[in-house]
């Protein structure tokens, strides 16, 4: 008798609990650890600001963030997916698949993606060309001919007899980071195009163009150093002669020890990432979901205050934290779009 | 042997002489041994203290800058004009711009700063809580509407920075300008800037702007954690020992048991938390980021730890006891609730204790039920968004901003007495409560 009351205590306490946190009252944010950053500020000024409570951010990288925004509609869901890149058509359909079916996409800004080397040296000049010979598993034969060799390079000079005869040594994200995608989509593939018969590749023989393009050497030149992008710039302090590829905001924070690489002529500044003249950059979303529009208590403000001047304006606070602020025709219109919570049809 | 002929030789050729010096030989290669042997412990004594020293230094000495904090002086006019307002009502409060009468306190005291950038610069300098601080001020206060004020507010992160590697001999200019740190200068030579205790390093919750950043929340969200991973796991722990120790026989069924409890003691704790993931928020519907779930996957974490010590515990009580209880007509619930379990009860609590500071360290089980999170509400109960003090360390560590790194150290020096006391407590209990026989 005994037993049974305690099981049936036992179950309506669960049954109980979970009903009462049916409800939640703070948003819930998931996705990118680039937006991570943009995203946390945003929050804690509109908790700050309004009788809402502040979001929850959590940072599972933009994969990671569309799993679990695409997984259902309902308070156990989060609300936004922060993404440092666009959905994919995959992503897209899973979330209609799970009846996530209004969406609403906010392209905030741009981040720029640096590759550095310590202060007490010479900055480097390199262009996407240098970047893919040296880095590359796969190079275009010397000889001119349409076929590949092993990555031979030792030294800069090797690669572009204007560099410094320095060894090549490149410390890097690994392949499950955002940063590492975005280098080798914008910096890597960028170079590796310069070369005619592989662009034409791209479009008779799409996976061999992949495989030279996509795929970063192996033999010891690149080193790939974690994610956090903190210990690659105390490793670059601590090595004058390595280089290291992570995120524009942490140079900006680090402007005493490491200075950024020019790449095709362009040092990444605010300026040169917002008009797209430095190659490698890459556009920042966030992701809505319509349907929770009224249910989460707080959603259309914190929007009002994502998309407002004083936010992601040209001198708003966000570009305090080192986002690259898109122009303002480009924030009009998306600022408009969102205020109507326009929904993402298709891609 | 032969007495009277010392030099006749032994049976294997020797003499006694040579065999004396032999043995004397072996004596000290045995000493020598001997000694090589307790160098070997003394030295890997040796290597694990200096590992802890240069810890502890580096944690210390990078640590310690956050434990202060620069705050700037400034005359503040609560200028109904500026502020826009007319009388103090709650209405009026919210629309109020704060940051004006901040910026104008700023333009007062550097009148010479003229132009659009250079005064963005120079407003940048001044961290944005001020204008909340003077809000809840004139809130508290409302007769201070139209008076002028001697105010001291929290200084921007990159001046903060600055100013203590100047006084550190150290200067950092970093993301500051030349006009801007001119401008501090001249605060600083009119004794305006100065260093003090930082409070609300313990009073905040987590932060963007590291001056404003504080491990409070961090902090509140463990001791939810832990509240419920004590909750849970002591009695059920304890409960699943005694039954294990006093009542089951011993079989195959049992030794299975035993095997899995021993295997769950060494499963990685990152297993738990996709477990946790599983059950808790997928087929219970449990809100992410909470530290009711935290709790009950840290249970899980750390029962096969107390089921472990607490089996020991009861095991080191001497039959004796239990004869005697049993042999007074005790009944054998008497016989374990009133003797084998407050002779056991140490060591048990030891083992809890243990296992409590191995789930205060965990941030693995944590990311998959979403307590890997920036919270910025201090959170005031089991079922609110929490953290925990390893993952804010974790967060804080992979933070862009300079101000940042001595904030982390400082974390986990929090973080390292939290787990000292425990760890004392239960050398403590151990000590103080023990019985020998």
């Amino acid at each position: 008798m005994k037993k049974l009351l305690a099981l049936t205590l036992a179950a309506a306490t669960t049954i109980g609990a979970s009903s009462a946190f049916a409800a939640r009252d703070s948003i819930s944010i998931v996705g990118s650890s680039t937006v991570f950053p943009f995203s946390k500020v945003v929050a804690e000024r509109f908790g700050k600001a309004t009788k809402f409570k502040a979001p929850t951010v959590e940072s599972t990288g933009t994969g990671g963030g569309f799993k679990n925004f695409c997984s259902g509609v309902g308070a156990n869901s989060p609300d936004m997916s922060n993404a440092s890149r666009r959905i994919k058509a995959a992503e897209f359909e899973m979330c209609q698949a799970n009846g996530v079916t209004d969406i609403v996409e906010v392209l905030i800004g741009y981040d720029g993606i640096v590759i550095a080397n310590s202060i007490k040296t010479k900055a480097m000049m390199l262009t996407s060309k240098d970047l893919f010979l040296a880095l590359a598993k796969q190079v275009p034969n010397p000889d001119g001919t349409a076929t590949t060799i092993a990555n031979p390079y030792k030294t800069w000079k090797d690669v572009n007899p204007t560099l410094p005869a320095t060894a090549i040594e490149v410390l890097g994200p690994p392949p499950t980071s955002g940063t590492r995608d975005a280098f080798v989509e914008l910096a890597m593939e960028g170079g590796c195009k310069k070369f005619g018969w592989i662009k034409e590749l791209k479009s008779s023989d799409k996976n061999h163009y992949k495989e030279i393009c996509h795929i970063m050497r192996e033999d010891g030149p690149f080193i790939e150093a974690g994610e956090n992008d903190n210990l690659i710039v105390q490793k670059l302090d601590a090595n004058p002669n390595a280089l290291g590829i992570f995120g524009f905001s942490f140079l900006d924070q680090n402007s005493d020890k490491v200075q950024a690489a020019h790449i095709d002529g362009e040092a990444p500044t605010f300026e040169t990432i917002a008009d797209g003249s430095y190659p490698v950059s890459r556009p920042l979303y966030f992701y809505v979901k319509k349907q929770h529009v009224g249910l989460i208590p707080g959603i259309a403000e914190y929007l009002a205050e994502f998309t407002s001047e004083k936010a992601w304006g040209d001198e708003g606070y966000l570009t305090e934290k080192g986002m690259i602020p898109l122009n303002s025709a480009k924030r009009k219109k998306i600022g408009a779009a969102v205020k109507n919570l326009e929904v993402l049809k298709s891609l | 042997m032969n007495k009277s002929s010392p030099d006749t030789s032994t049976s294997n050729g020797l003499s006694h002489s040579d065999l004396a010096a032999a043995m004397e030989r072996n004596l000290k290669r045995r000493y020598r041994s001997e000694r090589r042997f307790k160098a070997f412990g003394i030295a890997s004594i040796g290597v694990g203290l200096l590992a802890l020293l240069v810890l502890f230094t580096e944690i210390i000495g990078t640590g310690m800058g956050a434990f202060r904090q620069t705050y700037v002086t400034l005359e503040v006019t609560y200028d109904t004009e500026v502020l826009g307002i007319e009388a103090v009502t709650p209405e009026s409060l919210a629309l109020a711009n704060f940051d004006g009468i901040v910026r104008r306190a700023l333009l007062n005291q550097l009148p010479e700063v003229t132009g659009r950038t250079a005064k963005r610069q120079l407003y940048a300098l001044i961290s944005y809580a001020a204008g909340y601080q003077l809000r809840a001020m004139l809130e508290q206060d409302p007769s201070l509407l139209g008076e002028t004020r001697k105010v001291t507010m929290l200084a921007d992160d990159d001046l903060d920075t600055y100013v203590k590697s100047v006084r550190a001999d150290d200067p950092f200019i970093g993301r500051l300008s030349e006009p801007q740190v001119e401008w501090i200068n001249q605060l600083e030579a009119q004794g305006l800037v100065e260093l003090k205790f930082n409070t609300n390093f313990f009073t905040s919750g987590d932060s963007s702007e590291p001056e404003q950043a504080g491990i409070l929340g961090a902090v509140m969200g463990s001791l939810f954690t832990l509240i419920v991973t004590l909750a849970l796991s002591f009695p059920i722990g304890v409960a699943a020992a005694i039954y294990l120790e006093e009542y089951a026989s011993r079989n195959r069924f049992t030794d299975f048991i035993e095997v899995n409890i021993n295997n769950l003691a060494a499963v990685p704790s990152v297993i738990f938390g996709l477990l946790g993931l599983a059950i808790f928020l997928n087929f219970f519907h449990f809100p992410r980021s909470v530290p009711l779930v935290g709790g009950l996957v840290l249970t899980l974490m750390t029962l096969p730890t107390i089921i472990i010590s607490s089996r020991a515990a009861i095991k080191s009580v001497p039959p004796s006891i239990r004869e005697a209880a049993l042999g007074m007509g005790a009944s054998k619930m008497q016989m374990i609730l009133q003797h084998v379990l407050p002779l056991a009860m140490p060591g048990m609590l030891t083992g809890a204790i243990i296992g409590m500071a191995q789930a205060l360290g965990e941030t693995a089980p944590l990311l998959m039920i979403g307590m890997v999170a920036f919270i910025a509400d201090v959170p005031g109960g089991i079922t609110d968004p929490a953290t925990v003090l390893p993952v804010q360390i974790f967060l804080w560590a992979d933070s862009p901003e300079r101000a940042f790194v001595e904030r982390t150290s400082a974390a986990i020096m929090v973080l390292l007495a939290f787990l000292i006391t425990m760890n004392t407590m239960a050398i403590w209990l151990r000590k103080r409560l023990e019985r020998r026989w």
